[in-house]
């Protein structure tokens, strides 16, 4: 009964995955599974492939070996329609928010909802509005084209255009780089506010400890090619991989970590 | 999502609703949905009871704020979590008003036209002066010369361009000869072929062909890669370093393709020059000893000069333009295409002006 349920909760697969560029040895046997509703964290140092291991989550790039499964579907191959349904399914904020430099914000955070095909203009109209509300971003603003805005803005918006569609799966890669401390609280608020309302499941990558701490459940810890931690925070803090000793133990990851307090 | 109309115990109408409110669920029947949502919204009295809905989303309430007006039913029963959604639904900001329409606009954008020509060719003049004053630097520095970028240029500009500039001058040479030997046929004055081969490719269409390919070919590069730094940085990286981009990027450029251009004139005019041949031995029967020995006695070696001339005016000329395009472009993808396009557009046409004003000065020059 445990392992049905387990299987009905899973949102992302991955299995036996490699990834290689050329020769150079990138990921190794990754084995990861995500589930409905948590916060998964992949930290790693620079260069430990976690943007790798997002990208090909996302399939962006093809596993030299291994499976990755979204939704219970394969990623790789399959019915168009298939995969597009799945896709509606998934926001992504990407690093640098990548968003369109021809299309003002409207038409950025329009753009999915237009592609449906089903939504009238009326209804885009408002729900547009309503995304920017949501990021804190002024209407005044809705008209300007992405080149006349601030980092944080972009990253806002980015955050509303992968929030489009609603989707049930969101993939946060670097979420609060680039941002003030007080910007990147109110944008790790924001995320939190989200996930209460809708039932998110949020898989990121940071290396920021106080965006980490925030808003994880689990935290998955790539070293050396491999996965070698993977579990909720108090547990991999414990453990001794000296990646991971460094990363929490420095100066930097007791100040974020005492003020963790009583959710620790 | 499912409706459910259920009368209750004091006769007042319920309308239950329940299952999945969100984007995704409602996908397919949005359309019709909102029709039947409206059409119970025209009863007042109508008791709406949204607490058996497992997942709202901001799309699903919007679907009902709108089926209601705009505004709440007299009586309607919600969970906490969605009395929130439908608190921000109160008060959705509208997208501020696009710029009306300016009547003056095509007036206007011809002026402005006007000025951005203007503005390109003061760009341009100081761009080159700069440049001069950059070689005068060097002259007294020989040792910051900037070999290395120079030696790049030649490789990428001319030698890469070979195979596509044989291409072409050979496919040229042939129909030129082809056309023409039909024609001459008829008078029996084959033996012009060589005249007329000769004088066209050497002095015209070797050197215009040439510039019109490197424009395309090695202009659009340039553009791109300049406005690709911009972009990237790069520039403002260069500038805090102290290394001034006119003098590391823009000046071996200019000198690179100075003297890779008259090269590629010259293999351009070379392949024409046998595809023609080819063409009129297979045509008129005329041996390629024979083409060889009369084509230095009907084409002056003035013609050759000049062509070489043009080489190296139109090449400078080129890489100019594209290079004060590429510092012109916006950090932004759409300014990049059309930064490239017009530095395309511009260095062609430059390259034909130039050939005009050659044509024109040495009009008396290397014709028998």
């Amino acid at each position: 009964m445990d392992i049905i349920m387990a299987a009905k909760n899973l949102i992302i697969e991955v299995k036996g995955l490699h990834a290689r560029f050329g020769a150079h040895v990138v990921l190794e046997n990754i084995n990861l599974n995500v589930h409905h509703g948590e916060v998964l964290t992949i930290v790693g140092s620079s260069g430990s492939g976690k943007t790798v291991l997002l990208r090909q989550m996302l399939g962006l790039d093809t596993p030299f070996r291994g499976t990755v499964q979204v939704f219970g579907q394969p990623i790789y191959n399959g019915n168009r329609d298939v995969l597009q349904s799945m896709r509606n399914r998934c926001g992504v904020l990407f690093q640098k928010g990548a968003l369109f430099s021809a299309l003002s914000v409207y038409d950025n955070i329009a753009l999915p909802m237009r592609e449906l095909h089903t939504l009238d203009e009326g209804m885009i109209h408002n729900l547009v509005m309503l995304k920017l509300k949501m990021v804190e971003i002024e209407a005044q603003h809705a008209n300007k084209m992405p080149a006349e805005l601030s980092g944080g803005m972009i990253k806002r918006i980015a955050l509303a255009r992968a929030m489009a569609l609603n989707p049930e799966l969101l993939f946060l890669d670097e979420p609060t780089s680039g941002l003030d401390p007080v910007l990147s609280d109110s944008f790790v608020k924001l995320i939190l506010t989200l996930r209460a309302e809708l039932a998110l499941t949020i898989v990121m990558t940071t290396h920021d400890l106080d965006t980490l701490v925030a808003l994880s459940d689990r935290v998955a810890v790539i070293a050396d090619q491999h996965i070698v931690a993977l579990d909720n925070l108090r547990n991999v803090i414990g453990n001794s991989h000296p990646f991971i000793t460094n990363f929490f133990g420095g100066d930097r990851g007791k100040r974020a970590l005492t003020g963790m307090g009583d959710n620790f | 999502m499912q409706i459910r109309q259920v009368a209750s115990e004091n006769g007042v109408p319920r309308l239950v609703l329940s299952g999945r409110c969100t984007l995704s669920a409602l996908e397919q029947q949005l359309q019709s949905l909102s029709a039947e949502l409206t059409t119970f919204a025209a009863d007042p009295n109508l008791y709406w009871d949204l607490t058996g809905i497992e997942q709202l989303d901001d799309a699903g309430a919007l679907l009902l704020w709108q089926a209601w007006g705009a505004c709440r039913p007299e009586h309607l029963s919600l969970q906490p979590e969605q009395e929130r959604l439908f608190d921000r639904l109160g008060n959705i900001p509208a997208a501020p008003e696009p710029v009306p329409r300016d009547l003056l606009g095509p007036i206007r954008a011809i002026g402005n036209t006007g000025f951005l020509v203007w503005d390109h060719i003061i760009g341009i003049i100081v761009l080159a002066g700069q440049l001069l004053l950059d070689v005068k630097f060097l002259v007294t520095h020989p040792t910051r010369i900037p070999w290395r970028e120079i030696s790049v240029t030649l490789f990428r500009t001319g030698a890469q361009a070979l195979g596509i500039t044989a291409l072409v001058g050979f496919l040229i040479g042939v129909v030129l000869s082809y056309l023409s030997s039909r024609q001459l046929q008829t008078y029996g004055a084959d033996i012009f072929i060589i005249n007329i081969l000769g004088v066209s490719i050497i002095r015209e269409l070797g050197p215009m062909l040439a510039a019109i390919l490197v424009a395309g070919r090695s202009g659009s590069s340039m553009t791109a890669q300049l406005g690709v730094m911009r972009v990237t940085e790069e520039l403002d990286a260069l500038a805090v370093m102290g290394i001034p981009h006119s003098m590391r990027l823009i000046l071996p450029k200019i000198i690179g393709l100075g003297i890779a251009m008259p090269l590629v004139v010259l293999w351009t005019s070379a392949i024409a020059l046998v595809g023609g041949m080819v063409a009129a031995e297979i045509q008129l029967g005329l041996s390629y000893q024979f083409f060889f020995s009369r084509l230095s006695d009907v084409v002056p070696i003035a013609n050759l000069w000049l062509a070489l001339g043009k080489g190296v005016v139109s090449g400078m000329t080129i890489a100019l333009i594209s290079c004060h395009f590429g510092l012109r472009i916006k950090s932004n993808t759409e300014s990049l295409g059309e930064g490239t396009t017009t530095s395309v557009v511009t260095a062609i046409t430059a390259v034909i002006i130039i050939d005009a004003i050659f044509a024109i000065i040495f009009s008396n020059v290397g014709i028998l």
